[in-house]
C-alpha cells in the first residue's frame, strides 16, 4: 500500500490542490491527513469539503490542535495570530463542520505504524517535536515501530534503538528512505499549507508499506493567490508574508 | 478519544520478544521462508551465515545472507546488517550483487542476492608480488567498479581483498556493504558508534578520524590493496589497537619499489598517490584513477614515482606534531555523483577549413576549465580510416599522419597552459568517428563531452552528423559548440 501523508494544511487551498495533483501521479492507495486542516489560511471550508470527500473514499483524517480549537472554540495556548485566524475560521464554519472537527480521532494505527498529529506519548498535549529528546519521548510513548506526525512544519526523521538515544536525519527530497531494521523511526512531516523550514514549497510524503520506504516531496504552488486571499480576508498580514519565505 | 500509553506494552518488552523470535526461528535445510527454499549452508562467518537458496520465480543462482544475532550486545552486527538492508536494494549495475529480497527484521532478517561467480581478490594475495600488467588490470577494474558505486551515492568504506569478487568476465563486484555509507540515507553507523569503523590494514585516515562521507576513502583502501598485491607487504602493517590506526596519518609507507624493484614507476606513482594521508592529494575521483590505469603512458611521474625511502623520522614526527590538534569530526556529506573533478573530453576537428570552429571550441573549453580547477581534459581527434586505403598511416609527403595529428592537437591545446597531469591527447583511428567518440567517452568514464558541430547544411542534416549521433548516444552530458550563422569557414 502506498500512503500519502499530509499534515498541517492550515486552510491553504492552493497548496493542498498542488499536493493532491502531485499525489495523483504517485499511485496512492490511501490518504492520511495528520491534522490541522484549518487555521491561518483563508479556505477552511474548501479544505474540509475536499478532505471529507477523500474520507468518504477511505482516507484517514486525524485531529490537530487547530482543528480542536476551531471546533470547540477553546483558544488557550494560542499565539495572537493563531487566535485571530482561528476566531475568523470559526465564524466561517457551520455547526456541522465544527462538530466534525471536534469528533476527529487523535491517532490511527496500521500494523506497526502509528499516525498522530503531535507527540505520540501524549497526543492531546500537542507537544512539539523539535529535537532528539522530544522525539525519543514520543517514540518511547508507543509500542509501534513507526510513527508519522506533523505539527512542527519542518520535515525531520528520527530513529533510535533501545539502548541508544534518538538521532536526527534531515531527509532529502525525492529520495526513498527505507525505515528498516529493529529500530524505531519517527517521521515528522513538513507542512502542506505553511512550511517553516525556509523552503516555501508545500510538503508532503508518501510511505510505501510493502517496501517500508518513505519519500519526502516538495511541491511548488501558487503562493500569490493563497496570500492574496489571506489579505482579502483581513487576516494578520504575517500569515501571508511567511508563506513566501517558508518561515 | 483518550490515549493511554499504559495500555500499550513498552518498547523494551517488544524488543525482547523480537530477539527471542530471532533465536527461535533457526533456519534449516529444507525449510522455506517467503518462498525461498533453503538448500545448503555454504559459509558460516563471525557476522553472518550464507545459504544457497532457490525461488520458483528466480532463475539465476542466489544466496541468502542471515546475520548472526544471538544477543543484544552485537550492536555492530545488527546495525551493519541494517545498513546493508538499506543500501543493497538501492544499488544496480554490474559491480554489485543484484538484490532479490529483504527479510522483515521483526521476523527474520535476511538479504537474498545474486550469487557472484569467480573468486575474491583474497585468492590472489599468496601470488603477490603480481606482475605490473596484472596489477594495472586489477587496478583499472576495481577503480571502474568504484566509479559506478560512487555514482550511486554510495561509499563502500570497507574495500579489501575479501570484499571484491572478480567475475570470470573480468569485472570487479563489491560485496558486503555493512560498513558502507549512502549519502542520501541516515548513517546508522556514524550515529551509533564512537570508534572508527573499518578493517585495520585498509582503513583510510578520514575513517580513523570518524569522517564517513568522503568517496576518496575508497581510493585510499584500494591503494593499500594494490600495495599489498605489488609487494606482498601491507603498507601500514596489521594494527591491532585503535591507537595504532592513527599512525597512517603521519607516517608514510616504505615506497613499494624499494620492496619490489620490478614495479614500474607509474604504478608506484599511482599507489602512493592513492595512499596520501590528505584526501586532497589523492585522486579526486575514482574515474581519474581508472583513467591513469588505462593510460599508463600518460601518468605524470612526480617525486612519488622515484621515491626510494620513507620521509625522515624528523619529518614524520613534525607531521605527527602538527596533527596533535586534529580530532574526530563527522562532516556533512558531499554529493558524490556531481564529480568536482570531472573528466572532460573535447573532440577537436583539425581539418582544413575548420580553424574558426576549432578556435571557438577552444574558447568554450577554456571557459569551462576556469570554473573546474580539478577537471581533467582529454583532447581527442579522429583519424578517419578509409576502409579501401591500406597505406593510411602516411600522407603524400610520407609523414606519419598519426604523429602529425598529435602534434597539431597539442598545439591547439597549448593556450590552456594546463599542467601535464591534467591533460592528455588521443588520436583515435576509426572508420566511424561518432562510434569512436562514444566508445571513448564510455570506457573512460567521461563526465562531459564538448564537440564542435559543422554548419547545419541540408546535406549534413540528411546524412546525419557526428555531433548529433554523439549527443544521442554518449553516456554523459554533451555540449555542442556551433558557430553563429554565417560564421562557417567553408564556402559552398
Amino acid at each position: 500500500m502506498r500512503l500519502a501523508l499530509l499534515a498541517d494544511i492550515h486552510g491553504n487551498r492552493e497548496a493542498l490542490d498542488a499536493c493532491l495533483a502531485h499525489a495523483a501521479r504517485q499511485k496512492i492507495d490511501q490518504f492520511i491527513f495528520l491534522g490541522d486542516m484549518v487555521g491561518y489560511g483563508a479556505d477552511p471550508l474548501y479544505i474540509i469539503d475536499r478532505v471529507r470527500d477523500l474520507q468518504a473514499k477511505g482516507a484517514i483524517v486525524l485531529m490537530g490542535n487547530h482543528d480542536e480549537a476551531a471546533g470547540k472554540g477553546s483558544l488557550d495556548n494560542m499565539n495572537s495570530y493563531a487566535r485571530h485566524a482561528l476566531e475568523w475560521t470559526r465564524i466561517q464554519l457551520d455547526e456541522e463542520s465544527r462538530a466534525y472537527l471536534q469528533a476527529l480521532p487523535l491517532y490511527h494505527v496500521i500494523d506497526d505504524a502509528l499516525f498522530v498529529h503531535a507527540d505520540a506519548s501524549s497526543p492531546r498535549a500537542w507537544n512539539y517535536i523539535t529535537n532528539a529528546s522530544d522525539a525519543e519521548r514520543s517514540m518511547r510513548g508507543t509500542d509501534r515501530r513507526l510513527t508519522f506526525c506533523g505539527h512542527v512544519h519542518r520535515p525531520q526523521l528520527y530513529h533510535m534503538t533501545q539502548q541508544k538515544p534518538a538521532v536526527l536525519f534531515i531527509p532529502q527530497n525525492n529520495t526513498p528512505i527505507p525505515l528498516v531494521g529493529q529500530r524505531k523511526w519517527l517521521a515528522v512531516q513538513g507542512a502542506v499549507g505553511q512550511p517553516r523550514d525556509d523552503n516555501p514549497d508545500a510538503a508532503y510524503s508518501v510511505f510505501d508499506t510493502m517496501k517500508q520506504e518513505i519519500t519526502y516531496f516538495r511541491v511548488a504552488y501558487d503562493i500569490e493567490t493563497a496570500a492574496a486571499k489571506i489579505h482579502a480576508a483581513q487576516l494578520p498580514q504575517i500569515l501571508a508574508a511567511r508563506l513566501f519565505i517558508g518561515r | 478519544m483518550a490515549f493511554d500509553p499504559k495500555t500499550l506494552p513498552q518498547f523494551k518488552a517488544v524488543q525482547e520478544n523480537r530477539r527471542r523470535a530471532l533465536v527461535r526461528e533457526a533456519l534449516e535445510v529444507g525449510s522455506t521462508i517467503d518462498g525461498f527454499l533453503i538448500e545448503e549452508k555454504i559459509h558460516s562467518g563471525g557476522m553472518a551465515t550464507l545459504w544457497r537458496v532457490k525461488h520458483p520465480d528466480i532463475s539465476v543462482p542466489i544466496v541468502m545472507k542471515v546475520p548472526m544475532i544471538l544477543d543484544g550486545d552485537d550492536a555492530a552486527i545488527i546495525v551493519g546488517f541494517e545498513m546493508e538492508m538499506m543500501i543493497l536494494p538501492r544499488l544496480s549495475g554490474p559491480h554489485v550483487p543484484k538484490c532479490f529480497g529483504v527479510g522483515d527484521y521483526a521476523r527474520q532478517p535476511y538479504l537474498v542476492m545474486e550469487h557472484i561467480e569467480g573468486e575474491s581478490l583474497l585468492a590472489r594475495i599468496p601470488d603477490a608480488p603480481l606482475s605490473a600488467e596484472e596489477l594495472t588490470k586489477i587496478g583499472a577494474r576495481v577503480a571502474t567498479a568504484l566509479v559506478d558505486l560512487h555514482r550511486q551515492n554510495v561509499i563502500h568504506l570497507d574495500i579489501k581483498p575479501s570484499n571484491i569478487m572478480m567475475k570470470p568476465n573480468g569485472e570487479a563486484v563489491f560485496i558486503d556493504f555493512g560498513l558502507s555509507r549512502h549519502l542520501q540515507l541516515p548513517d546508522l553507523l556514524e550515529e551509533e558508534f564512537r570508534v572508527p569503523m573499518g578493517t585495520g590494514p585498509y582503513i583510510s585516515p578520514e575513517q580513523v578520524l570518524r569522517n564517513r562521507t568522503d568517496p576518496r576513502s575508497d581510493i585510499f583502501s584500494l591503494g593499500v590493496l594494490l600495495y599489498h598485491l605489488a609487494t606482498h607487504v601491507r603498507p601500514f602493517g596489521f594494527p591491532q589497537a585503535q591507537s595504532q590506526l592513527r599512525k597512517r596519518l603521519w607516517r608514510d609507507p616504505v615506497p613499494p619499489r624499494k620492496l619490489n624493484p620490478n614495479l614500474p614507476l607509474y604504478l608506484q606513482e599511482i599507489i602512493l598517490r592513492c595512499l596520501e594521508p590528505n584526501p586532497d592529494e589523492r585522486y579526486p575521483t575514482a574515474a581519474q584513477l581508472a583513467f591513469d590505469f588505462t593510460h599508463p603512458d600518460s601518468v605524470k611521474l612526480t617525486e612519488r614515482a622515484y621515491r626510494l625511502k620513507r620521509a625522515s623520522l624528523l619529518t614524520a614526527w613534525k607531521k605527527r606534531f602538527e596533527l596533535l590538534g586534529v580530532n574526530e569530526q563527522p562532516k556533512q556529506p558531499q554529493p558524490a555523483h556531481l564529480a568536482p573533478a570531472p573528466i572532460i573530453m573535447v573532440a577537436v576537428d583539425l581539418s582544413d577549413g575548420m580553424e574558426t570552429l576549432a578556435e571557438t571550441l577552444r574558447e568554450h573549453v577554456a571557459r569551462v576549465l576556469t570554473t573546474l580547477p580539478d577537471a581533467r581534459l582529454a583532447c581527442v581527434n579522429i583519424l578517419k580510416l578509409n576502409r579501401l586505403t591500406i597505406n593510411y598511416a602516411l600522407d603524400q609527403e610520407g609523414r606519419n599522419i598519426h604523429v602529425q595529428r598529435l602534434v597539431d592537437l597539442k598545439k591547439w591545446a597549448r593556450p590552456f597552459g594546463l599542467a601535464q597531469e591534467r591533460i592528455t591527447f588521443h588520436v583515435l583511428e576509426h572508420a566511424d568517428p561518432a562510434a569512436a567518440l562514444i566508445e571513448y567517452a564510455q570506457s573512460n568514464n567521461v563526465d562531459q563531452v564538448i564537440i564542435g558541430a559543422r554548419a547545419n547544411r541540408a546535406l549534413r542534416r540528411f546524412l546525419g552528423s557526428v555531433s548529433s549521433q554523439v549527443v544521442a548516444e554518449a553516456p554523459c552530458t554533451v555540449t555542442v559548440v556551433r558557430l553563429p550563422a554565417g560564421g562557417d569557414d567553408v564556402t559552398l
